[in-house]
Order: structure tokens, then sequence, then C-alpha cells
């Protein structure tokens, strides 16, 4: 199995990376702070004022180490690449399929199932972990409404159809997502998802994990030479990457909802940790978003069984695993694209 | 040359999707190769020994790099292909350093009957006698080799005790081949 490479995430105001021999140096103040060898790195992500010398970038491009700069809010701003990888002919495989209606139609649903069967299996495992605590009984009602999405994913469906059964699923899920907190329930109540700017706590929380998700399911869909910007799911529009949002869909409740749940469940993130603007609009302070990106690496680094390659990987590999496996299905050696089912 | 005959799949993920994934192998590989190239040329005893000379043949549709060629007093060349491991049973590198002596034919417009193959692990070299047997063989995996990459299509996993040496497995998956549809009906059970 590949082996899972870390993600450096760089948020000291300041700071610049430069090339030393195959290192990344983290300088601060003209004073080295850290020194990583690259061929351990997957990717490198700063926020705000950090700056990085050409040669690292160049290195990090030939490395196949995906650099993505972001404000110091996680706004994405940037994103340095080296020259296009992989084939041209799967792109082209690609593009031709995504203007194909029914092999997008069957790539969508493909892609549904997995998003679904997971959101429905956040709500199980809550309702089965937290019985005492939680109004299970909602939580059981939500789950069967997503089971009966999930089985209307028939194959033949036009798009616009299986939309109308997302739309539904999100709705139900969505609906009872506020009866997941445990803990804290007033300070992070929520009502609905906002976002740009999130207008709550938890909703800050999501699109800050959503950004972080979306830099790690990128640079998988480009190390295996598919096109981000081109989904099935997603419709082409200029600066979206379609096809990463697609495969973001079926790890959002895994790696970002149950995540974000879970800090705030556990306590590891206070309402204090969070500044209410004048307009509503919330932001995390610095110490809550350190805290935040050291809970997901923590959490990418726990192993867990790919139930269609049945091997077991490091929860992070599971987007790389993924855009292979999306790859695959583009290819001709599989008959459909497996999601990332987690149980 | 050597990828295609290892497994086709191989051949096809390196230079056809350009997939690349180091392993320790490949590594050791890389840097050793980078050692020799480096070395340069020198002359030892009337022997012209040259390291990472550029090969090319118009008529196999082949280029690269010579790992080390010596060129005898007389001009008549001599590869010398560097490898990590041991002589393998198989003659992969045989038919790797065959294509260099037919690339060397070309350029210099002379015959090389004679090469070898340097071992690292045994620290060993081998005679390789370019026979009309191995000529042919070159011959044919070259022309394989074009008709895989123009074609642009990957050849299916065909999982072998091969896969367990192969940098690529990771890229390759050769485990996963089921049918997708039974997974997908499965998700909503239980």
């Amino acid at each position: 199995m590949k082996h899972y490479l870390n993600t450096l995430y760089v948020t000291t105001q300041g700071a610049y990376l430069a090339k030393d021999g195959e290192c990344v140096l983290v300088r601060v103040e003209g004073e080295d702070r850290l020194r990583l060898p690259i061929h351990g790195l997957g990717g490198i992500v700063c926020f705000g004022q950090v700056s990085c010398s050409p040669f690292l970038l160049g290195h990090c491009a030939e490395n196949g180490v995906g650099v993505s700069f972001l404000t110091e809010r996680g706004r994405f701003l940037a994103r340095v690449q080296g020259p296009v990888s992989g084939n041209v002919l799967l792109r082209r495989e690609q593009y031709r399929r995504a203007d194909d209606p029914a092999a997008s139609a069957a790539a969508a649903r493909c892609l549904l199932t997995g998003k679904i069967a997971n959101c429905r299996a956040v709500l199980l495992r809550t309702a089965r972990d937290h019985e005492d605590k939680v109004n299970a009984g909602a939580l059981r009602g939500a789950a069967e409404r997503l089971t009966d999405c999930g089985r209307r994913l028939d194959p033949g469906l036009p798009l616009d159809v299986l939309r109308g059964i997302e739309g539904e699923a999100g709705n139900a899920y969505f609906e009872v997502f506020d009866h997941l907190l445990t803990n804290q329930k007033e300070e992070f109540r929520f009502s609905g998802r906002s976002r740009r700017p999130p207008l709550d706590r938890i909703n800050c929380l999501l699109s800050f994990f959503y950004v972080l998700l979306a830099h790690d399911v990128r640079s998988a869909l480009e190390s295996v030479g598919l096109d981000p910007a081109v989904g099935f799911l997603h419709r082409d529009r200029p600066g979206r990457p379609g096809l990463a949002l697609d495969l973001m869909e079926e790890f959002r409740p895994v790696l970002a909802d149950r995540l974000a749940l879970s800090l705030v469940n556990l306590g590891q993130v206070q309402a204090r940790g969070f500044r209410v603007e004048e307009n509503g609009a919330v932001r995390m302070d610095d110490d809550t978003r350190k805290a935040v990106l050291v809970a997901y690496q923590k959490r990418k680094q726990e192993e867990m069984r790919h139930p269609f390659l049945d091997e077991k990987a490091p929860l992070g590999l599971m987007p790389y695993l993924q855009a292979l496996l999306f790859a695959r299905w583009l290819r001709g050696d599989l008959d459909g694209y497996p999601p990332f089912l987690w149980r | 040359m050597q990828h295609l005959l290892f497994c086709p799949r191989q051949c096809a993920l390196i230079h056809v999707e350009r997939q690349w994934e180091e392993n320790r192998f490949t590594a050791e590989g890389r840097v050793a190769h980078e050692k020799v190239h480096e070395a340069g040329s020198e002359t030892r005893g009337g022997r012209r020994i040259v390291s990472g000379l550029p090969l090319r043949s118009l008529r196999l549709g082949l280029s690269g790099q010579a790992d080390v060629v010596e060129f005898e007093a007389d001009g008549a060349p001599f590869p010398v292909e560097h490898k990590r491991g041991r002589a393998k049973e198989e003659d992969w590198d045989r038919v790797q350093l065959c294509a260099q002596a037919l690339c060397l034919e070309e350029m210099t417009g002379r015959t090389v009957e004679r090469g070898a193959l340097f071992y690292g692990k045994t620290r060993r070299r081998e005679d390789v006698f370019f026979d009309a047997d191995l000529r042919r063989r070159t011959e044919e995996t070259a022309a394989r080799l074009h008709e895989l990459v123009e074609s642009g299509r990957t050849p299916s996993p065909e999982p072998s005790g091969r896969c367990r040496n192969c940098s690529l497995a990771s890229v390759c998956l050769p485990g996963a081949r089921r049918p997708v549809e039974p997974y997908l009906r499965k998700a909503f059970d239980e």
C-alpha cells in the first residue's frame, strides 16, 4: 500500500519556507524552526503571510507535493503546481464522459451512494453510541429517510432526478444535525447550513474542514492525472473544482462533519475560541484554528479498512485511493465507481 | 523495454499514464545510476570508458542513455549496464542491453557483438553475446512497446507474484477487479 504522506500546515505569520537539499526548511524571524524531508510530505498548506522560495516550489512540483495558499482565516487564494502530470488520454476520457449525460448520471449515482450512505452511517453511529444523550429516535428516523433515498438511486436515472434525491437526503441529514451535539449544545447550536460567511460556530468549523478536505481531494485527483475542475455531479463553472467537490461528498460526513462534532462534544474547542463579528460572521481565533488542524491531521492518521479494496490504510490516504478508483472506472477497468463507504 | 517485459501494465502506467512511485528498490537503483552517470569519462589502458552516453536508434524508434560504454583501442563499442540486484532468470536485462547494442551499431556503423551486465548485489559482471535470437527478441520487444504506447491503452492487471516487488502496485491496485454494482447495492443494507 502507498504510504500516507503528511501535510505540512504553516500558520506562523511571517514564516519563510525554503529548499534545503532534500528538505523543507521553515524559517521564522531568521531562525530555523523546522526541517522536514520532502519525501515524507504529501502537501503544504500556507495560511496568511507565509512565503516560499521558488526553488522550494519547484522541488515540491517535482516531488508531487501540492502547495496551497490560504488566507489566515482559511479562504483559498492560490495553489502552485508543476507541469500537468498524468495521462492526457485519461483526461480526454474524463471530458468525454462528463459530456455524456448517461455516463455523468452513472457517475453521479455512485458518488451519491457514497455521500448518502456515509451521512446515514454518521447518524446511526451517534444514535447507537449515545443512545442516552441524544434524540436517538429522531436520528434513526432521518437515517431511515436516507436509506429510502439511497435505495431509490436506480441505474439509468437522469441527473436531475438524482439531484432531487440528493436534495431530499441533504435536508433529512441537516434537519437532525443539531441532535448530533451532546455537549455545549447552546453555544454550538446548528440551525441550517450557512457559509460565506458562516453564521454560527459549527458552520465555521464545517467550512474550515471543507477547505482542508478540498485541498486533499484536489491533490489526490491531480496526482492520478485527473482534472479536478471537470465534475459529474457538480457541473462546470469557471473556478470551481467540480470533480474535487464530487469526490469530497463521500468524505464530508466522515472526515469533516464527524470531526467537527467530536471536537465540540469532547470540549476540544470552546465557544470562546470563536469571535462573532457585528454582521454575524463567525471566525475562529488562532489557537482554535491550530487545535483544529492538529485534530484533522490526527484523524487522517487513523487506520481503516477500505471497504472495496479490502486493505487497511490511513484515512488520509482514502481520497487518493478513491481518485485511483475513479480513474479506473474511466479507463474501463471497473464497471462503476465504488465510493468509500464508511461503516 | 524492461518494464514491458516485466509487466505490460506496469509499462503502460509508467510510459502512457506517466505514473511513477518510488520504493526502496527504485530509489537504490536511481542513486546507483546517478553515481555511474556522474563518473564522466576516462581512458584506462587504451580503452575509453564513457558513462551516461545518450543513445538512439531511428530504425527501432528507441532512445535512452547507456550507463557505461567502453570503446576498445580500435573504437569497437562494448556496452555495460549496471543493475542494482542480481542476475535474473528471464532475459529482461539482456534484451535491454541488446537494445543499447543495436543503437550503438546504428550510431557508429560498427558491429557490436558483446556487452556486459554488472550486478550490484553480487558485484559480478555477466558477459552477454548478442546472437541472432536475442536480437530478434529485442526488435520484437521494441515493436510491441510502440504498439502499446501508440494504443494509449493500459492493459488490465493480471495479478501475479511479480506484483509483490512492483513499486507501482499501489497505483495499479491489482486486486481491485470485482464488479461495483453489488457493492453499491449493499450500501444501504442492514
